[in-house]
Formats: structure tokens, sequence, C-alpha cells
């Protein structure tokens, strides 16, 4: 379904990160008594979850592409993959072009300084005995980018002020600031040792509303300034529409939608994400009387058979029960995972 | 919601202050909370982390621990000062007439006790009922807040269940005693998109079905307009704003809840900075001097920065908290 790659290539940025059947599946250690009976050939089944059910796509040099999903639908896992902290059970990531888990060097060290990541948490991302210039230069010791006592303080100046905090406050401990503020330095952690991609795994969801703002805008800024790319991974799908170029849409270990943001808002295809949208509270809707989507969201542990949307799903038929759908393009750079768009 | 001049307030609160002490003195959390519950409305208490609206839910309920202290006023519940009674007739009230559903269902629920056992306490603890009785009562209730085979539900514990299904417990259990007022704080913050609609579907029915007066603590504008009759805008310890859900947010008086209103994405074209208010929320030891809001606010005069603004109203229940209102010209 790599749909980044059927478009003429003069039109389109070059791929930065490309996905491929991607998969992640978590499995608890065998207990002794496990491990003995396989000892003897009786091997019993350990419970194992699929976290991440083959993921294909690739995401374009400059971009924001926003993953949304509800809890448990394995974009963070997904998120952490694509970092290199936790390896795939099957497919590959490639980051320009090489396979990371390969990756060897100078290659792997290009990786893992290129791209990011910014924690949900701002509280449990930082060390809280670490004062706020010694969280910000030890990328730059461990990777041996500065050693100059001077230059890294430059640079610690530097990206405090990029972010928007006071250069006073490097000498200030994690518990001094506000939930906004820690993000900020997060961020500014992140950016110290110049990245080109980074993985937002929900930045903003701890954060208060006039909070969010002022970090959504940090973001943009930072993107307009630093030709950054972003995989932004958030829950909150009007959120994902203001900062977004293209928005892969995430159920149960699979994407189920992927589309340019302008299109997936004014016509959604995958009856989960019209689901989504017709849910997003807003300040416009007083008082509404809406049918809410019926069932709750399966347990990865034991997914339903054929599409995984189906038991929630008002259009659902026999087939969608037996059978799941397999990913087509719709559209130029819109693909769906539903039955309803087989015919077209 | 009833008629203005004909609604008969069910809560009434006048002066209520909660402060919380320290080692360099008390910090007030909520200030000279001045506050009307009627019959049968929603009412949406909205502010962020900090703001004092959970601190307010639990000071009407008396539900207030060391190092925190009620200092001043009144609750008015059917004629009665909560604050004077004692302990015990206290009790008796919270979870039969006044009840409340907390934001996070796993610690609000016992993990030891089944759902049946939880339920049952809950009725037993405010009168008499006989075993057949009190379990028809328990899946009644389980059934009218949506939940799947109720009978099964009963013998089972907390973690059996998903995070939803827990907040509909909790919702159960506190419509068990038929409230006259809820207080819910937070009660879907915790939960999914679509798991957050339902319950906001189902609280719109129950609350429609019962009559019960809701006061609905959130600090997400969007889900407090789905439901709310009336909003209350608080900041720093102070409700800044309160009126109708419709003239609060389209025709809000305080420059602080135009803040919030702007600052969600949604007016602003994709890409396009959002429109935010600088800085954060004071901390409870350190609240500005005159108007709370003001380091924050574009319109802030000297005035502002000297003098605390006493509560303005219209007349009519609208009522907001600044020198220099957003005059109904600049809000359209």
């Amino acid at each position: 379904m790599l749909d980044t790659t059927t478009q003429a290539p003069d039109a389109v940025p070059e791929t930065v990160m490309e996905l491929r059947g991607l998969e992640r599946e978590f499995a608890r250690k065998p207990v002794l008594a496990e491990r003995l009976m396989k000892l003897v050939g009786k091997a019993p089944d350990t419970p194992s979850l699929k976290a991440v059910r083959s993921v294909d796509f690739a995401i374009r040099e400059g971009e924001v592409l926003g993953l949304v999903g509800e809890s448990g639908c394995g974009k963070s896992t997904l998120g952490r993959m694509i970092t290199g902290i936790i390896p795939p059970t099957g497919g590959a990531v490639t980051y320009q072009g090489a396979d990371i888990s390969a990756m060897k060097g100078q290659a792997l060290k290009d990786f893992t300084l290129g791209v990011q990541m910014i924690f949900q948490d701002p509280y449990a991302s930082l060390n809280p005995r670490q004062r706020v210039g010694e969280i910000l230069a030890e990328p730059l010791r461990v990777h041996g980018l500065a050693t100059d006592k001077a230059d890294i303080r430059r640079r610690v100046d530097a990206a405090l002020t990029e972010v928007g905090l006071d250069t006073s406050y490097r000498d200030r401990y994690p518990h001094q600031f506000s939930g906004g503020q820690r993000q900020r330095i997060g961020i500014a952690r992140a950016l110290i040792v110049e990245p080109s991609f980074l993985v937002c795994d929900e930045p903003i969801a701890a954060l208060d509303v006039s909070i969010q703002a002022q970090v959504i805008n940090l973001f943009l800024a930072l993107r307009a300034k630093r030709n950054l790319t972003y995989l932004f991974i958030s829950h909150d799908l009007s959120v994902v529409r203001h900062i977004a170029d293209r928005v892969a849409i995430m159920y149960l270990g699979k994407i189920v939608e992927m589309a340019p943001a302008q299109e997936i808002f004014a016509n959604p295809a995958h009856p989960y994400t019209r689901t989504l949208l017709e849910q997003i509270p807003s300040v416009k809707n007083r008082k509404r009387h809406f049918e809410a989507v019926k069932g709750e969201i399966p347990s990865p542990h034991k997914p339903p058979s054929g599409c995984a949307f189906h038991p929630r799903c008002p259009m659902a038929t026999a087939r969608c029960r037996a059978e799941a759908p397999v990913t087509r393009e719709i559209a130029p750079g819109r693909t769906v995972s539903c039955h309803l768009h087989d015919a077209n | 919601m009833t008629d203005p001049r004909t609604r008969k307030p069910v809560l009434e609160v006048e002066g209520l202050q909660t402060v919380f002490h320290d080692l360099e003195g008390a910090w007030p959390a909520i200030n000279a909370l001045d506050l009307t519950i009627y019959e049968g409305e929603v009412l949406g208490l909205v502010g962020e982390s900090g703001s004092g609206k959970s601190v307010a839910g639990f000071s009407i309920l008396g539900l207030i621990d060391t190092p925190g202290e009620i200092t001043a006023g009144r609750v008015l519940f059917q004629g009665k000062d909560l604050r004077e009674m004692d302990e015990e007739s206290l009790r008796k009230l919270r979870g039969a007439d006044l009840s409340m559903i907390f934001q996070d269902p796993l610690t609000t629920l016992n993990p030891v006790l089944t759902i049946g056992e939880q339920m049952g306490e809950a009725i037993t603890e405010h009168g008499q009922a006989d075993a057949e009785a009190l379990r028809r009562r328990c899946i009644d209730t389980l059934t009218k807040v949506g939940i799947t085979s109720p009978e099964e539900r009963l013998s089972q514990y907390p973690h059996e269940l998903s995070g939803g299904m827990r907040q509909r417990v909790v919702i159960a259990i506190a419509l068990l005693n038929s409230p006259k007022v809820i207080i819910a704080d937070e009660p879907t913050t915790a939960l999914d998109v679509t798991i957050q609609s339902q319950i906001i579907a189902e609280m719109q029915r129950l609350q429609h079905d019962s009559g019960a007066a809701l006061i609905w603590i959130s600090h997400d504008l969007g889900v407090v307009a789905e439901l709310a009759d009336r909003i209350a805008v608080m900041y720093a310890g102070d409700i800044v704003e309160i009126g109708t859900t419709d003239e609060v947010l389209d025709r809000p008086r305080h420059p602080y809840t135009r803040g919030l209103l702007d600052s969600v994405p949604g007016d602003v074209p994709p890409g396009e900075p959002l429109r935010q208010i600088e800085g954060s929320a004071p901390p409870l030891n350190a609240r500005p001097f005159g108007c709370p809001f003001h380091p924050r606010c574009a319109q802030a005069t000297d005035l502002c920065r000297s003098s605390d603004p006493a509560p303005q109203g219209d007349g009519a229940g609208r009522i907001w908290r600044c020198h220099h209102p957003i005059t109904a010209q600049e809000a359209a």
C-alpha cells in the first residue's frame, strides 16, 4: 500500500522513514513450570498480544503525519519502534533507505541523533534530581557533540531560548516548573542534538487547555524554522487536524485509513474515522443528542474475526465478520481498509 | 432548563472559602464562592488545573481533609446549612440526596469487593432492604447506565471490567439512592473519545429522566457544551464568569473565557498559530495582587493591577468579575 512511491518522484518530497509490514508482539515470559513442560515436549501456550499488526506507510521529509487512535490501539508502540526504542518482531523500519535494525557505526549514530522522541508525561520524562542545565547537556556529552564547557553552556542556553524559556532556568530542578514548562524542557532536550525527525507521543495530552495552544504554536514554529518532520501521535482529532498534513487512523494494531488531513476531515472513508469525527466534543455542539458508537474497544488479546471494527460498526455485513479487509488505494494518496470500498 | 422565573434553587453556596495550609501560611484554593444550583439543571464548572474547580466540588460536600480547611461560608441544601451539620447527619446525606462521581473509577471502587457488594453497601448504608429487593435495584440501576448482562457483573470485581464499564458502575452507585444533586468531577477525562461520548449520552438521558441537578466539573469546554444548561468558569479560586451555556460560549464577558475559547483549534486555519493565552495559571501561594488574571490579560490596566474586581451582574443570573468586561459589540 505504499501510496507515496506511486506518485511522480519530482512532485513528492523524499521519503525519510518507511515502515514495511511492521509488527510487534508482546509475550509473557514463560514461568518455570511452563519451561519445564517445554523441556518434556509439551509446551503450553503462553499468552501473547499483537500490539501492532502489519503496518505499512511512509513518512516524507518535512511533513507532519498525524497518527490517531484510542488507547491500546498500538500507536505508542509504533512510535517507539520508529525511534528504535523497541525492536519490531516482524517487518522493518527503514530510515533514509537503510534498515534501522541493521545499522552500525556512523549510520546508527545519524539515526539515533536524527530521530528524537517527545514523551507524553512531562513529569515522568525528566530526571527529578538533575538540574535543567544538566538534563540538556547530557545528550551533548553522551554523544560527544560538545566537550568544551563554554560551548555546552552556549548550546543549552540556545535550546532554552528556542523553546521560550529563560536561560536562568538552567539552574533549576524539574519540580520547580509547571507542566507546560516541563514539556518545553522535554522539547529542548530533543532539539539540542539537532534532529531532523521528531516522534511526538501525545505531547500535549497532559497539559491544560491554555497551555496546549502555546505548545502547539511552539511545534508549528519549530517546524517552520528547522524544517522538521513530525510523527504526531494523538488521540485528539481537533489537534491533529490543526497540525498534520496527512493523517493515519489506527485501530487495534492496524492502520484503517490514511489520507491528506483536509480530505480525511472533509470526507472520511472508514466508518471508524467517521465515528471519531462525529464524537469530537466541540463548543459548537450544544446539548447535542447523538448516538454514541456502541460497544467497547476490543481486547488485543482476543481480536475479533474478520475486520477488527465489525462488532462496533453500524455498517457491518457477514463478510466483515469473516474476512479481514485489505488496504486499497481509493484515490491518489488515500488508502482505506474496509469492505465498503471494495467495489470502487 | 426550567423557566428562570419559576426555577427553584436546590443548593445554595454562599461565600464558601477553603484554604490549604503549609509551613508558610494558609492559601485559599477557593475564595468566597457564591453559586446557586437549580432543580433539574446541569451546571458546568470549568477551569484549568489548580483553578479550584475540584476543591469547590469537594468543599460543597464537606469532603476536605487536612491540610485543607473550609474556613468560611454556607452550603444550603433544602434550607439546611451543611456546614452546621454534624458528621453523622452529613454522612447520611452524602451518597443519598447528594452524591459524587469521581474522576478515576479504578481508585474510587474497592478492589477487594465485588460490584454487587459495593452497590449493596451504598443502599444499606442509607436504608434497609431485603436481599432480593437489593439485588433487583442493583440490576435495574446497572441496566440504566448501559451495562450489559448486569446479573453477571454483580459478582465481578472492578479489575475484571474495562475503564468505561468501571465508570458506569461508579455512576450507577451515585444514582442508586435517587440523589437530588450529583457532583461529577471530570468523570470522562480518563476515558477514550468513543467511550466518553457514550457516557455523555447516558448522562444526558439519566439526568433528564431523574430530574437531579448535576454539577459537571471539567477542563474541557467541548464536553461541557454538550451537557450544560449553565456554565461557571473558574480561575485562581474565583468564579470569573457565569451564565447560560450560549451566553458564556457565544458572548463571553471575561477575557479569560474568551482566551480559553480562542485557544481551542477550530477557528484558525490549519497550520496557522493558535491564539494563545500567555503565561500560566498562578500557583496557590502566589496569587497575583489585584485581578488574579491580570499578568496574562492583554487588556490589563493599572486598575487591574491594584484592585481585585468585584462580581458584577445583569440581575438575571449573568455574573462576571472583570474591570473591563468584553462588551456585546466586541464579542460579536
